[in-house]
């Protein structure tokens, strides 16, 4: 109990500490208005960030000073702060590097951006970059089985490391960096996939109910009314059993019924938006004009409609795309997605998760599994920044 | 009050409807396996004649919506029916006390209620806070930082919190166990102590996606003109938000507290499986893997089940908060 001893306490200190910081404020730059009327929580949070910003620098020292052996505590806390410095550092620079370079809109669109935007969109081609490439990238093949099982990470030879493996290889001797590199291809490539068939699915039969209305728009509301009310996971895993069954008999591979079960699922949220955004736009103006003259549904869906729905879908297709990825990573994780040949992130979390448990002695035989799940998370958290601004940007929520 | 009744009890129908749909809708998933449950009981090494005697004793042989009655009028009775595994052991090794479905579900089930519980009696007051915070302080650092710090922490995949916190709570500084060893009889302390990590890592997850409603809420009601008048007044911008603006943002967050607690159902899946948590998660993510279909059919309806009802209780707590929607013109 010691643990939350020492938080009371330090809170108790900070809290004095705020005070005094006010008090000592006020006397000495005689009330200035902004010492006057400082709220304590105001006190109190200012004094805590400072808190806590020495708390963070004084751990990366005792990281770099400490010997090796004391330092492995502080080897995770040191990563994290140099990747946060690092990535904010290479943000800046591309943000900087795109207001300076391209056309005179892309340019403006940079001007305008805030950092969290600029991560995205680096993280995002990054990623691409990696995908589409990765046969040259990789060292070696994803399924190749390179004799030496277990080697550390770190490439150090005194404690177990191969300096040809910079990232160690897996419990059965295949090459971490380029399962990593091919992950990329096979689990962003199958949830960009995924999500392109759910928008296909779902945008075509929402706007197919916006503009014919009727009984197919009840119908169709109505089955996606009962699939929304199973939870998406659980429902995916119940029909991912089934699928385990059906798959070998009919020698089609277990992958394609998890995208197709993913995407119909997925597909019942794209409809319900496609049918709103539809709906408003069915009773424009524009759409009577339309259908006076004689024009066929193909064209007022493709034609008229889809062009003015393209915002609302653009971000909704960040956001989806988001979702079916962790969901793919999630039933990978618990063994029922994407199959063992493939290099995949979410299996590659479970099968080396153990070696968590000895970090406390040897740090990098534990980042193997955060580099795939950080991997996952890196990404989503770069798609939602960049839909957090468009949104940001197309409501002109600034306040 | 007749009205608010009446609007309730079409909602309670409707949610009533729904899970009947949801039923049958997993009834006919689970019978469009190839083969039926007697070879998928008996596995490789059946004869025709003892598939024969399972496929009678289990009334496979009647036809589909017979079989779809009776599992139901089963269902309503709690007789969820008795796992696959346990009769595959009884059949090889004999005795014959086996336990139910319900059985095994029904302490697993209290434990996940007792996991939701303690994520939600942390989760709501500190994302409430946060979020009053948030929108007292809007466009400061902190505002700023608790916005990267929400998105980033909603967008990462909870096996990838899990370990985070597993490696500094557990690994690094042992403050809590890694584990979920849970057991009847414990101690309180010993099993909250024990669930910590696991509530950690969903309230990590919820608390992001609440802070975040509670401070649209109240800054969309910022702009209204009962608020520019108790600012006139002369309040101040702490006393405005709680007392003014919370009240009149209370029907969104209840809102989104409900279907909060509605994610937790699902999230809880991923969560169990990492720390071991002997939960209704677990115990479905393992009978997928064996396709265990009874245990399957049991737990997705418990989990549709509770999904609708909480989606059902937002709904009705949203009416009843809002005078609007309790006196439909």
């Amino acid at each position: 109990m010691s643990f939350w001893a020492t938080i009371l306490l330090s809170l108790a200190a900070i809290a004095v500490a705020a005070w005094v910081f006010r008090w000592g404020g006020q006397k000495l730059t005689n009330n200035r208005p902004f010492f006057r009327d400082m709220p304590f929580g105001v006190a109190f949070g200012y004094v805590f960030g400072a808190v806590a910003l020495a708390g963070v620098v004084h751990l990366y020292v005792l990281a770099r000073t400490l010997p090796p052996a004391e330092a492995n505590k502080y080897f995770f806390f040191r990563l994290a702060v140099e990747g946060f410095i690092g990535f904010s550092i290479a943000a800046w620079l591309f943000r900087a590097a795109g207001r300076r370079i391209g056309t005179q809109a892309s340019r403006k669109l940079f001007r305008q951006m805030p950092l969290t935007a600029a991560f995205g969109i680096m993280i995002i081609l990054a990623y691409a970059f990696v995908a589409i490439f990765a046969g040259w990238l990789a060292p070696y093949g994803q399924e190749e089985v390179l004799g030496a099982a277990n080697v550390v990470p770190g490439g150090d030879p005194a404690i177990g490391g191969d300096p040809r493996f910079p990232l160690g290889t897996d419990q059965i001797g295949r090459d971490i960096l380029s399962r990593l590199i091919y992950g990329a291809q096979n689990t962003v490539g199958i949830a960009f996939v995924t999500t392109a068939l759910a928008f296909f699915l779902g945008g075509s039969f929402g706007f197919l109910a916006a503009t014919l209305g009727g009984w197919l728009d009840q119908l169709l509301s109505r089955f996606v009314d009962v699939l929304m009310a199973i939870p998406a996971l659980i429902f995916a895993l119940l029909l991912m059993t089934i699928a385990t069954v059906w798959a070998p008999k009919l020698g089609i591979p277990l992958t394609v019924f998890m995208v197709i079960i993913i995407a119909v699922i997925d597909s019942t949220r794209v409809f319900r938006l496609a049918r709103a955004v539809g709906l408003n736009i069915v009773v424009m103006d524009y759409i009577e004009a339309a259908k006076l003259r004689g024009e066929g549904l193909g064209y007022l869906i493709f034609r008229e409609i889809l062009p003015n729905a393209y915002a609302p879908l653009l971000a909704e297709f960040g956001l989806r795309f988001c979702f079916v990825f962790l969901t793919i990573a999630s039933l990978s994780f618990l063994g029922v997605g994407i199959q063992p040949p493939l290099a995949d992130w979410g299996t590659m979390v479970r099968d080396l998760a153990q070696f968590i448990n000895f970090a406390a002695f040897a740090p990098q035989v534990a980042v193997a599994p955060l580099l795939a799940a950080g991997a996952i998370a890196l990404l989503t958290v770069a798609v939602n920044f960049v839909v957090d601004w468009m949104l940001q940007k197309s409501s002109g929520l600034k306040e | 009050m007749g009205a608010i009744l009446k609007i309730i009890a079409q909602r309670l129908v409707l949610g009533g409807v729904t899970l009947l749909v949801v039923s049958l809708v997993i009834f006919l998933a689970v019978n469009a396996l190839p083969g039926d449950f007697a070879e998928a009981i008996l596995g490789q090494g059946a004869t025709p004649e003892a598939i024969e005697a399972i496929r009678r004793d289990l009334g496979l042989d009647r036809p589909l919506w017979e079989r779809y009655l009776v599992w139901l009028a089963r269902m309503l009775q709690g007789d969820l029916g008795v796992s696959f595994a346990q009769l595959n052991f009884q059949s090889n090794l004999g005795g014959t006390q086996l336990k139910t479905v319900a059985e095994q579900i029904a302490p697993r089930f209290a434990n996940t209620i007792f996991l939701a519980g303690v994520t939600a009696a942390i989760a709501v007051p500190v994302s409430l806070m946060l979020g009053v915070l948030a929108a007292l302080y809007r466009g400061s650092i902190f505002d700023r930082a608790a916005n990267i710090f929400t998105l980033t922490s909603i967008s990462s995949p909870e096996f990838f919190l899990a370990y985070i916190l597993i490696l500094f709570l557990a690994v690094l500084n042992p403050v809590f166990p890694s584990l979920s060893n849970i057991y009847e009889g414990m101690s309180f302390f010993d099993r909250l102590e024990r669930t910590m990590l696991p509530a950690l890592t969903l309230t990590l997850v919820v608390t992001a996606h609440m802070m975040r409603m509670t401070r649209a809420a109240i800054i969309n009601l910022l702009a209204s003109p009962y608020i520019e008048m108790a600012r006139l007044k002369g309040l101040s911008p702490m006393r405005v938000i709680v007392v003014h603006a919370l009240p009149n943002a209370l029907a969104p967050i209840i809102n989104v507290i409900a279907l909060n607690l509605a994610y937790l159902i699902t999230g809880v899946v991923v969560v169990e499986v990492v720390f071991v948590y002997p939960g209704i998660g677990q115990l479905f993510v393992d009978s997928v893997k064996i396709r265990d279909i009874p245990v399957v059919q049991a737990c997705c309806l418990i989990f549709a089940g509770a999904y609708i009802l909480l989606n059902l209780t937002a709904d009705i707590l949203s009416i009843l908060s809002n005078p609007r929607l309790r006196h439909p013109k």
